[in-house]
């Protein structure tokens, strides 16, 4: 016991939380047991431990009564251990003698025998005064935050993200897999409710991040691996070769011109494979950076080394390079930004619904591309069987609010199957039916745009489309998709004939997200989308410090909650960055030289790469730097020669032994 | 001349090895000998028990006993011994854990006689006899002693001193330990007379453990020939070494056997089978609960892998619903 040859004088406090704790536990009770306690030098109660009187309660007990351990028993630590701590420091003791007591999320809501609840308090107080006694005084440690930020993904809230963080004057790393920035948003025609053009409001805020000086803009590029913490991250992140060096192309499309392709000929990514594009490309014209990359799986050059390449003779500034490779760039940043968005669901999984078996069955995706007037057609409505179509059916909740598929609500897809409604009647005077299972438009102007789309007459059916047939009964039906539904407003099973079907296809957590997950030790929710520290509190934080996610990654959402999140996500980043420092818990673990007998077993376990083989001593070793104190290793270490302080063997035994010694 | 030191060993249950250890002390039995009087030894010499009653209190200066403690002239003796004994040390994993004998534990007093005794393959016993403490035979009480319910490491039947780790523990261990005796240079009371560090740091095949290890399967030493010179664990064969102490000079590791676990954890654990058990596990390489139990199914006795001189001692101990308390 280290208390400088002190014995220990225990001050226990009990919190009534209001009724919180006081309506189901006999707080005085546990008070009275509690005095009885050895080595306990007083006990009270208060109302709220954690106001300003009750905490200065503890600090002028502790110079009064001369407590050298104090046991607060209360709510969870996660709300109010800091607080404590805090007082003690205040009252000139280690904050770390300290021990708290959950007897409100552990007793008294989740109990309502009064006796039994009093009785189970009493037993977390003993076990409590029995663990403080051996506490030690510990410190916490600072590190200095390196000032510059990750972001992953260069969606409209990577976008948002890193321009707020570059404004604020701090360097920012922005890493996007695809050789454009933009995401999902660059392939949107309109947004809804203002119908504001998409590339209108995205693609300034795309020239602003290739222009400015605190961005470092890496696309065609992936993290590899992430190690470090909080403050000090170090990341690897490969850059796909695109075999055009981009500081010499300037996006003149003069190679693209000169390719022995003629003709675009292979499927092209961005608009969802309705267009064509040469083995040599830029994906749209506003892409940024604005120059262009070589898909060396359909090149000839790669695929049989027989191309005269005029792409690289036509180049005068000759910025064509069969022969670059891959790029390994290592960096250090203080905080990161998760922006990997989303992936559409897949309509092929529901063959009912005929996508990929009749050509008129489009995805909305894809429609967002061929209302587009740069998309596939220049804007205009034509399927892919040549006709335009005079009847169009929209099919919501596909790969959503489906046990089959998935549970989840993707937000988005009413509103945006409205927005398509509008535009796809504008271009072509079409009747559009809409089959929705509930039409949920909540936001800003949301309801009112559905009011608009109900006035320009859209047909809305409710009820979940059955299937997609060409299966015909009647002439009228005869050469077109039939949508087969059952009309829960009206009651009755009906066939709808149209020339074209939309499929409003949900949100699924993004291609690779569970890498993204693992690699920056991130939790997810069981859907795959990234979990937020908090539902409410912490929405853009995550469980591993400096750490922060915005967008679609964490789930579904529109564009105007995401540009929201990014820039909270931005504002954390920017204040860790601006602190400077961190402060590290001092819960961390320590190998004990003379004990450790080298076996090694630890290493591969710990999930921060803290510990190391020293080769000289034969033994293992913990940076406390990396360590974030999980108590693996602790567990773990089969001769018990790693200690975590906070957690060592007699304060966890002397815990257990008393809060069971009733049984 | 002045009076030697006395010194007694005495025997539980266990299988004998223990004794065989102190005569594998060979020609440096005979300082041994000339150093102390052996007062009590009923391996090799002949004493009775009244002997040692007649002895006064703690006028032996240590008593070594081997064996777990099962039956109640075990218990006796142990608690004569500690009457008589200025020091009692537990002399190997038997006395020190429960050793072997209390993997017993898993089964109740009923289970074991009845397969000892009419169920085993091995056993003609067309009446049935089972052992009585108390039988009447022509006119004559004869008496056994009572076979308890649990078998118990010495220290959980009486006050032990030091304890001497191993199955058996080394010659030279033992040496150390008589020498320590002799010159009054013993370690604080409860010490374990071996060093307190992991098998693994004195392992000839430390350098060839990778640092990355993990278990695609575990196999069992008879069904793989191990390569003399790799890590155990790296060739998938369980190797207690990282949850056990040292001392023995990896023996077994030397015969190209994995370590068993015999000398006991380190001081600073209390459930060496738990421990090893909790590494392992972590390193399994396993995405899926199938996978998890495909690879385990390795380990086709768990208990007897990683308990096997340490289920007396463990936090397990025994099956809970053994009747009695011993």
């Amino acid at each position: 016991m280290e208390n400088n040859g002190k014995q220990p004088r225990i001050g226990v406090y009990i919190c009534h939380c209001g009724f919180n704790i006081a309506g189901t536990i006999d707080v005085n009770a546990v008070c009275e047991y509690a005095k009885t306690l050895p080595h306990v030098a007083l006990a009270r109660t208060y109302k709220y431990m954690c106001s300003d009187p009750g905490q200065e309660m503890i600090i002028a007990d502790i110079a009064e009564h001369h407590l050298n351990r104090i046991v607060v028993a209360a709510c969870s630590p996660n709300l109010h251990e800091a607080t404590f701590r805090g007082a003690l420091q205040r009252a000139g003791l280690n904050p770390y003698f300290f021990q708290m007591v959950n007897i409100r999320e552990h007793a008294s809501w989740v109990h309502d025998d009064r006796a039994a609840a009093t009785a189970k308090a009493k037993d977390q107080v003993r076990a409590a005064v029995a663990r403080v006694q051996f506490h030690k005084p510990l410190e916490r440690k600072r590190f200095n935050v390196e000032q510059s930020v990750l972001v992953v993904g260069g969606g409209i809230a990577g976008i948002t993200a890193a321009l707020e963080i570059a404004n604020s004057g701090k360097h920012v790393y922005l890493v996007e897999r695809e050789p454009s920035i933009g995401g999902h948003m660059a392939k949107y025609d309109k947004t809804f409710p203002t119908l504001d053009c998409a590339a209108c409001i995205l693609t300034p805020k795309m020239s602003e991040v290739r222009e400015h000086p605190n961005i470092t803009l890496w696309t065609y590029s992936e993290v590899q691996e992430v190690s470090g913490h909080v403050g000090k991250f170090h990341v690897k992140v490969r850059r796909k070769p695109r075999f055009i060096d981009e500081d010499l192309c300037v996006g003149c499309m003069e190679c693209v011109s000169a390719c022995v392709y003629k003709e675009p000929k292979f499927e092209d990514e961005f608009n969802e494979g309705l267009g064509k594009r040469k083995p040599i490309f830029m994906p749209f014209p506003q892409a940024v950076p604005p120059v262009v990359t070589i898909d060396p799986e359909t090149c000839l050059k790669f695929k049989t080394g027989k191309c005269k390449s005029p792409c690289a003779t036509v180049c005068d500034r000759k910025a064509v390079n069969f022969d670059q490779t891959e790029r390994i760039e290592e960096i250090e940043v203080g905080a990161v930004i998760i922006a990997t968005g989303f992936k559409a669901f897949d309509a092929t999984r529901l063959p009912l619904y005929g996508y990929g078996i009749y050509s008129n069955v489009y995805t909305s995706l894809e429609v967002e591309r061929l209302v587009n007037s740069s998309g596939p057609t220049a804007g205009d409505i034509v399927c892919r069987d040549g006709r335009k179509p005079k009847a169009i059916g929209i099919i919501h909740c596909v790969g959503s609010r489906d046990k089959k598929t998935n549970r989840w609500c993707s937000r988005v897809c009413c509103m945006y199957s409205l927005k398509l409604a509008h535009l796809l009647r504008e271009h072509t005077g079409a009747d559009v039916y809409q089959f929705y299972i509930d039409m949920r438009c909540p936001g800003k102007g949301y309801d009112e745009f559905y009011e608009r789309l109900l006035d320009e007459g859209i047909q809305m059916i409710r009820g979940r489309a059955a299937e997609v047939t060409d299966w015909t009964m009647t002439p009228e039906e005869e050469g077109k998709l039939v949508i087969r539904v059952e009309d829960t407003l009206s009651a009755y099973v009906r066939r709808v004939p149209v020339d074209m079907v939309v499929l409003s296809v949900g949100m699924e957590p993004a291609e690779g997200a569970d890498e993204v997950r693992r690699m920056f030790n991130i939790s997810c929710s069981k859907e795959g989308f990234f979990l937020e520290k908090h539902p409410k509190l912490a929405p853009v934080e995550t469980a591993t410090a400096g750490v922060f996610i915005a967008g679609c990654c964490q789930g579904p959402k529109d564009i105007p909650d995401t540009v929201a999140q990014a820039g909270a996500a931005a504002a954390h980043a920017v204040a860790l960055l601006d602190k400077g420092y961190v402060e590290i818990e001092p819960n961390t673990a320590y190998i004990n030289p003379d004990h450790c007998s080298g076996c090694k077993s630890c290493i591969p376990l710990c999930p921060y790469h803290a510990i190391v083989f020293d080769d000289g001593l034969k033994k293992a070793r913990i940076d406390e730097a990396l360590c974030l104190g999980c108590g693996t290793c602790v567990a773990s270490c089969p001769s018990g020669s790693i200690i975590q302080n906070l957690f060592e063997d007699e304060q966890i035994f002397s815990e257990i032994d008393e809060v069971l010694s009733n049984v | 001349m002045p009076e030697k030191p006395k010194i007694a060993f005495y025997w539980c249950a266990s299988c004998g090895g223990c004794e065989e250890s102190v005569v594998d002390l060979a020609e440096s039995i005979l300082d041994v000998v000339a150093a102390v009087d052996i007062v009590f030894w009923p391996v090799a010499m002949d004493f009775k028990v009244k002997d040692v009653e007649a002895m006064p209190d703690k006028s032996i200066l240590a008593t070594m006993i081997n064996g777990a403690i099962r039956t109640s002239e075990q218990e006796e003796i142990a608690h004569l011994l500690r009457r008589k004994s200025q020091y009692i040390i537990a002399y190997g994993s038997c006395a020190h854990l429960g050793g072997v004998p209390a993997l017993a534990n898993q089964f109740s007093r009923e289970h074991i006689l009845e397969y000892v005794y009419r169920k085993a393959p091995s056993v003609t016993n067309p009446a049935g006899t089972v052992p009585q403490p108390n039988w009447k035979d022509d006119g004559h009480q004869v008496t056994l002693p009572e076979f308890r319910h649990v078998v118990r490491a010495l220290d959980q039947v009486i006050d032990v001193d030091y304890y001497l780790p191993g199955c058996a523990p080394s010659p030279k261990l033992l040496a150390a330990a008589v020498q320590a005796l002799l010159k009054g240079e013993l370690p604080p009371k409860g010490s374990v007379l071996a060093p307190d560090v992991a098998l693994c740091d004195e392992c000839p095949r430390k350098e060839s453990k990778p640092t990355e290890v993990s278990f695609a399967e575990f196999k069992r030493p008879h069904e793989v020939i191990a390569d003399p010179n790799l890590c155990f664990l790296a060739q998938g064969l369980i190797c207690m070494g990282p949850a056990t102490r040292s001392g023995c000079g990896a023996a077994c590791i030397t015969g190209n056997m994995p370590c068993t676990g015999c000398y006991g954890p380190p001081s600073r654990i209390k459930d060496q089978g738990a421990k090893i058990l909790s590494s392992l596990s972590a390193n399994v390489a396993a995405e899926d609960e199938k996978e998890i139990e495909r690879i385990l199914s390795g380990i086709p006795d768990p208990v007897g892998t990683f308990y096997r001189y340490g289920l007396a001692r463990s936090l397990l101990r025994r099956r809970v619903d053994l009747k009695g308390n011993s």
